[in-house]
């Protein structure tokens, strides 16, 4: 029951506006016919599960349709932000980085 | 009424006598008692049986802490379980009853097994019931019917609940003095605040000590000043008999209201709800939930007539009852003694038995004067009485010397204050263990970057004077971090308080009698004692051996007393051990609250299409698909479904059937790339459909699984209509976006769902374009002017509309596609145009009949997500040749979906051709149950159909398309109730495999 920001809507609404569509920032293999049945496996089903931050995808879906980039903590629900996803990525590899 | 005190400080009304009925027995009470007060002035005092037991149990508390005094409360669908006593406020007619003893209060048969209660341990159900293993549904069929206390009520309920969102800047959860002064002070400084409180009056514990003064008022006066300002300020609301009962993620917290069920049924209001839940989504919350008094343990101390200091003091001030005349009190600390010098004040004749040796010389002085009896250092070996309290033994401490027994009717005692954590602790907050103070305590500021501020005993400052001056710096650093500040001078608290001397640690007198920790689930000292003797050393593990802390009590009265005694046995500290976890919801919440409006007709939208009057005025049944109603059938008089049915199949297959298809999803997709979008998203191929051509197409997941299916036709090179599934047209929205936004930015593609601006009629069968020529004359009906697959646009009964020529029955059909608002007109001119070639309306079932003699497949009926094309022997539909590799495309070569001995499908035929096979019949391949027996796969749909004058089924099995044409290997068993009948393996398309008769 917690508050997303849409970064596309620029507002904080109910999470039941929204649904959830699995970890961020796996990319679909470019070529899918060269890779090996373990690797498209992974790609397919290994996903991260972490206690703690984890950046996921949402959808607004009873709003403006729109897929974005939250990061939220699976242990206590506390989110840190939230991307459109062309902003996503950088600021995934800016904290990265700092690790 | 003996037992009542008139005085001046009551909040009971005793001009206004109200008659109630408790077991059937008619009482007499007043306005403004609660039923425990009233039972309690009437000289009730076994009200319960025990759980384990059935021993005599009577009220310990006043509030939500009562463990005992479960009623049920009402008659009839209004009826309700497991209320407290303690909690339900009089009414004139109330009618209540208890909840556990049978066959009567006074003897409770399984009081017998009291004496056999060394057969009953913590854990005797792990160990009575375990053995045999296949005696296990019996043990539990005896065990249900033990268990638990009360009965729900059987009729529909007749009230009504609704829900209520509130978006405030400050929560205060407590009317207590302390949540009073938060709101007040919140209040006044602009904010937006809501005070929730569960009693029927503010005042908190106030109301229990009316002799305190704080400033130059008395409590009840300061109380009821600060009421009327609060009520005064436009940004405040105030909600009494309202429980907040969960604190969710983001300061989300639930509450319930009790809207009416403590009127008389005749002043209830039949427009007004019963319950009401308020959603609160609060920038500040602010705890004040006070606190609960512990009792102390000690032998026999569950009898009747034994009760909390707090709850003889608060029956004795606010309701005005005197549970006894001859008083012992048993405390370990002097939060205790105001309550004792007023019943002392009162009339009471009373004992004081500190278990400190030292008594704070104040307030020995004070109770001199009173003539209290007070035995320093002294501690109740045991109660003693067989149903009531009658006495106690007592013990001297230091020495474990027994000493002379006392004469007494009523025991109360007082082991110190535990903190009303759980609001809390319910989104992952912990308490600490506070030695100085004895409790598990939550922190004032320590969320505060979260929103969370605690004031009040919450926070282990038991002191009136202290803790209204805590509260006080506790809201001015809130509004600090608002960039407010106190707007208050009249900020006096002083109190005539006694400052206390400290606590003695202790929380149970050791004995050889039984000593309960926990009265609702029977748990005493000894349960504790062998749970850690076989070796339980977690805290979470002994509660649930033993169920200390369980059931509507939730550890309020026995928690904090079951870790010390943990604890003690542990050889470890109260801290060490900690507490168990605190989870929503703090009382109990009725179902129809947790429903709100969301209940019958309200529970779920109904999607109805635009012709639903149409179908209502031709007696259709229905059924539901997602959310649409869809006309299932349509049964002429008598006509049962089969027979309705199997005249609408022939119906179609001989003449013209007319089906309502407009809850297809419909998806417009524009833009300069959607075949190429469409390439990568279906199996097959897009490139070479031209505008005025449909084409059909499956959508797999990316592990290669069928999820969704339907016809997408070219309006022009850059304009699709793509139609999906009924039940997966939103999924299948959210779908291509997810790849269109993820993977595809660069398709220029605009998605529109276009499901309600359509209706579809499918007018299906051998007539059907004679009643269509009737109706449209701008397009060329003709079999190669408007080929199948294609569509035109045109008008039908003088509206635009679009026609394709599609078919879903293997018919000659067209659907026509008309704006919503013009669909019923256009529905009824068809069926008018299609009288004279006798045409007939027809619903899903017969949908489904017409396409399973076809063997088409309808997604999530043959398909479960585990399905390749492949398995669908659907192979023709994909094409493995696109540069794109379509999404499920690389899935379909792994290892496992690449296997050719899959579950595949089949059409299934029985020896008797009226034989219809039951759907989700496992597959077998012998007549022969005994295990084990190899799952071949199983029956997806199965109909009879008219025209083919059989039975026919299609379903899933192992390698079934070789077996299909493998002549001595294609004979398997349907496997259902309890019956294995032989069907053929068989192809799943049952006639017209050439598809001549949609050719015409």
């Amino acid at each position: 029951m917690f508050v997303i920001n849409c970064p596309h809507c620029n507002e904080p609404r109910e999470e039941e506006e929204f649904h959830y569509e699995g970890e961020a920032f796996i990319a679909r293999p470019a070529e899918p016919e060269t890779q090996t049945d373990a690797e498209w496996g992974d790609y397919l089903f290994m996903k991260k599960n972490p206690k703690g931050w984890h950046w996921e995808m949402w959808g607004h879906s009873a709003g403006c349709r729109k897929l974005f980039v939250v990061k939220r903590n699976t242990a206590n629900h506390a989110i840190d932000g939230a991307w459109t996803l062309t902003e996503a990525r950088a600021a995934y590899d800016a904290e990265m980085a700092k690790i | 009424m003996s037992s009542r005190v008139i005085h001046k400080h009551s909040r009971v009304d005793f001009s206004k006598p109200l008659s109630f009925t408790f077991d059937g027995k008619i009482y007499q009470g007043f306005a403004g008692d609660t039923l425990a007060s009233a039972l309690l002035a009437n000289g009730v005092k076994t009200i319960a049986r025990s759980f384990k037991y059935g021993r005599p149990r009577g009220i310990v508390g006043a509030w939500a802490e009562e463990p005992n005094a479960l009623v049920q409360v009402d008659v009839g669908a209004r009826t309700t379980p497991d209320l407290k006593a303690t909690q339900v406020e009089l009414y004139d007619g109330l009618v209540a009853a208890r909840t556990s003893g049978w066959p009567s209060l006074a003897f409770d048969l399984k009081s017998l097994g009291g004496r056999f209660s060394r057969f009953m341990p913590a854990g005797f159900y792990y160990k009575t019931f375990k053995w045999p293993n296949k005696f296990w549904p019996i043990y539990e069929n005896i065990i249900r019917r033990a268990a638990g206390y009360g009965k729900s009520p059987i009729e529909p309920d007749t009230e009504t609940y609704d829900h209520k969102h509130h978006h405030v800047d400050v929560l205060v959860v407590g009317g207590g003095a302390n949540g009073l002064l938060s709101a007040l002070l919140a209040a006044r400084s602009g904010l937006k605040v809501l005070l929730v409180d569960d009693q029927s009056e503010l005042g908190g514990y106030l109301l229990s000590m009316p002799n305190v003064t704080i400033g130059n008022l008395y409590a009840r006066d300061w109380v009821a000043k600060i009421i009327t300002e609060l009520s005064n300020s436009p940004n405040v609301t105030l909600l009494e008999r309202t429980t907040a009962f969960a604190l969710h993620d983001m300061n989300m917290i639930q509450a319930v209201e009790l809207v009416q069920d403590h009127l008389p049924h005749h002043e209830r209001k039949p427009e007004q709800r019963r319950e009401r839940m308020h959603r609160i989504r609060a920038k500040q919350v602010i705890l004040a939930t006070g606190a609960f008094e512990r009792p102390l343990v000690f032998g026999n101390n569950d009898l009747p007539g034994i009760m909390t200091v707090s709850a003889l003091t608060t029956y004795f001030n606010r309701y005005g009852v005197s549970c006894g005349k001859n008083a012992i009190i048993l405390t370990s600390n002097d939060l205790a003694y105001q309550g004792v010098a007023d019943l002392a004040e009162g009339g009471m004749n009373i004992t004081l038995i500190d278990t400190r040796a030292n008594i704070n010389p104040l307030w020995a002085a004070r109770f001199a004067k009173l003539g209290v009896t007070i035995y320093p250092g002294y501690g109740i070996d045991q109660a003693l009485g067989s149903n009531a309290v009658t006495g106690a033994k007592l013990v001297k401490l230091d020495s474990i010397k027994m000493s002379a027994s006392i004469n007494c009717d009523i025991i109360a005692s007082s082991g110190g204050l535990s903190p009303t954590v759980h609001l809390f602790c319910h989104d992952g907050g912990r308490p600490q263990w506070k030695d100085n103070v004895l409790a598990f305590v939550v922190s004032a500021t320590g969320r505060a970057n979260a929103g969370i501020y605690c004031v009040g005993a919450v926070t282990g400052v038991f002191g009136l004077q202290e803790s209204l001056s805590a509260t006080c710096e506790t809201i001015t650093e809130m509004l600090a971090a608002l960039n407010k500040k106190v707007e208050s001078d009249d900020l006096s608290f002083n109190t005539d308080e006694i400052n206390c001397s400290p606590a003695h640690a202790i929380f149970r007198i050791p004995t050889t009698a039984k000593a309960f920790v926990d009265f609702q689930n029977d748990v005493a000292v000894t349960d504790v004692e062998l749970a850690v003797r076989e070796n339980y050393r977690s805290i979470e593990h002994i509660k649930r051996y033993t169920a200390l802390g369980f059931g509507t009590d939730q550890g309020k009265l026995s928690n904090v007393n079951g870790f010390a005694i943990a604890a003690e046995m542990l050889g470890k500290t109260i801290p060490e051990v900690g507490t168990t976890t605190y989870r929503p919801a703090y009382t109990p919440v009725s179902f129809g609250a947790l429903a709100g409006a969301h209940v019958g007709d309200t529970f779920e939208p109904r999607r109805y299409t635009a012709i639903q009057a149409a179908h209502n005025s031709r007696n259709a049944s229905y059924e539901t698909v997602g959310q649409w109603m869809r006309p299932w059938y349509f049964p002429k008089p008598v006509e049962d479904i089969h027979a309705a049915v199997n005249r609408e199949c022939l119906a179609a297959r001989n003449n013209v059937g007319i089906l309502d298809a407009s809850t297809l999803g419909k998806i417009d997709i524009r833009g300069k790339d959607v075949r190429e979008f469409l390439n990568r998203i279906y199996t097959n191929a897009w490139n070479q459909l031209a505008p005025g051509k449909c084409r059909y197409g499956l959508m797999l997941n990316e592990a290669g699984m069928v999820m969704d299916d339907g016809v997408t036709a070219c309006i022009s090179d850059t304009h699709f209509l793509m139609t999906t599934t009924t039940g997966g047209a939103a999924g299948v929205m959210s779908w291509l976006e997810k790849w269109h936004q993820t993977e595809w930015p660069e398709l220029e593609v605009y998605m529109t769902s276009v499901t309600d601006h359509w209706t579809t009629a499918a007018l299906v069968g051998p007539k059907s374009r004679e009643v269509l020529a009737k109706l449209c004359s701008d397009i060329d009906l003709s079999k190669d002017a408007f080929k199948f697959m294609d569509w035109r646009d045109g008008t039908v009964a003088g509206v635009p509309a679009r026609v394709f020529r599609i078919s879903f029955s293997g018919e000659l059909a067209y659907e026509i596609n008309v704006d919503a608002s013009y669909g019923h007109y256009v529905w009824e001119e068809l069926l008018k145009a299609g009288a004279e070639f006798g045409i007939t309306p027809y619903g899903t079932e017969t949908m489904h009949v017409l396409r399973a003699e076809k063997g088409f497949i309808i997604v999530g009926q043959e398909t479960d997500g585990s399905v390749t094309p492949f398995d669908l022997d659907m192979a023709w539909a994909v094409s493995m040749k696109k540069p794109y590799s379509f999404i499920g495309k690389r899935s379909l070569a792994r290892s496992d979906t690449a296997r050719t001995d899959r579950k595949q499908l089949v059409g299934l035929l029985t020896d008797d051709p009226n034989f219809v096979l039951k759907e989700g019949a496992q597959l077998i391949n012998s007549d022969n149950i005994t295990p084990p027996v190899p799952m071949l796969g199983h029956v997806t749909s199965s109909y009879y159909s008219a025209f083919l004058g059989r039975s026919i089924a299609m379903g899933f099995v192992i390698d079934g398309i070789k077996r299909r044409s493998d002549e001595g290997n294609n004979i398997v068993y349907a496997w259902a109730d309890g019956k294995a009948v032989k069907v053929k393996i068989a192809s799943s398309v049952f006639f017209d495999a050439e598809g001549a008769r949609h050719d015409v």
